[in-house]
């Protein structure tokens, strides 16, 4: 199964680089646009055909490693 | 004295780490790779600064993983002393042994200069050389350095004087210009609560000489030293 995880800073913490790009795009004429928030996309291959036992093995990868969630937020799909 | 220098891939410190403890200072020094899995006959480690795994993830991610952390923690938790400068804070952080994280700094530049930071606490076995409020100037060197905790996590490491460090003007000020990084409460350095561990951005090892015409990071490994002549700075809170 392939493991398609989203770590995205918690709401209220500070995103500089999201900031950065706020001001780019503002200065690019998105006047429109606001409020970007800059995350990491991992993809990851889990050698296991049980749908539920990847899903607690994906939880643990991201409770572990792929997020730090005293800031962080982690989502994923396995497909 | 016998400090033990952990070496990470990645770690650019460690040799500054072993030159001021053993030329400077004159102690024993043992260089440790991060493969190994038991911390013998030590009396302090140090986690030096660097990029340890490339910064990969997030700085200290990977590393707090490494073998030889599971004797880092099990030397802590058994009262051994510990200091995590820069990289090393970090890796602290992600391991746990610290509270908090580090957040990219605010002006998402590697910031590479002098600062001054304010002994918050003179009363630990990092700082019993210096004077409490005494002003330090020590270089930093750092892409994330902005330090972050939730609000019950601050209160906590406030009230227990675990803040030891906190960015300031050159005559003791703690303000908000001050601050290099956008740290929160202008912190530069803290220790656990058992008085231990100790993680700090600025890197003391780069101002510890004379002829690097700085010697206040010394004050920061003579009190570690002079520490182990110090029964009272043993147990922790001393002074609080």
């Amino acid at each position: 199964m392939k493991a398609k995880i989203h770590v995205t800073l918690k709401q209220g913490i500070l995103d500089p680089q999201g900031k950065a790009i706020e001001h780019a795009l503002d200065s690019l004429g998105f006047k429109n646009a606001g409020n970007v928030r800059v995350g990491k996309y991992m993809e990851v291959d889990v050698n296991e055909p049980d749908c539920a036992k990847a899903d607690v093995q994906v939880k643990q990868m991201c409770e572990k490693l792929l997020a730090n969630t005293v800031i962080e937020d982690y989502r994923y799909e396995l497909q | 004295m016998k400090i033990g220098v952990v070496v990470f891939p990645g770690s650019n410190c460690d040799h500054d780490c072993q030159y001021i403890f053993q030329d400077v200072l004159g102690q024993y020094v043992e260089m440790i790779w991060h493969k190994e899995t038991l911390l013998a006959g030590l009396d302090a480690v140090v986690l030096p600064g660097g990029f340890s795994y490339g910064d990969y993830l997030r700085t200290g991610a990977i590393a707090r993983f490494s073998p030889v952390m599971g004797a880092v923690k099990a030397f802590a938790s058994k009262g051994g002393l510990v200091i995590g400068i820069c990289n090393g804070f970090q890796i602290l952080l992600e391991a746990g042994l610290l509270p908090g994280v580090m957040l990219r700094n605010t002006s998402l530049n590697f910031i590479c200069k002098d600062v001054y930071v304010k002994v918050e606490n003179a009363a630990t076995r990092f700082t019993n050389q210096c004077e409490s409020g005494q002003v330090l100037k020590i270089p930093i060197a750092h892409a994330d350095g902005n330090y972050y905790t939730d609000p019950v996590t601050l209160g906590g490491i406030k009230a227990n004087a675990q803040v030891l460090f906190r960015y300031c003007t050159a005559d003791g000020k703690v303000t908000p210009d001050a601050n290099p990084n956008g740290s929160l409460d202008n912190i530069a350095g803290i220790m656990n609560a058992d008085g231990n561990v100790l993680g700090m951005m600025p890197h003391p090892e780069r101002s510890a000489e004379s002829i690097l015409g700085n010697e206040d990071g010394r004050l920061i490994f003579q009190s570690m030293l002079s520490s182990f002549g110090k029964p009272e700075l043993q147990s922790r809170l001393i002074g609080v």
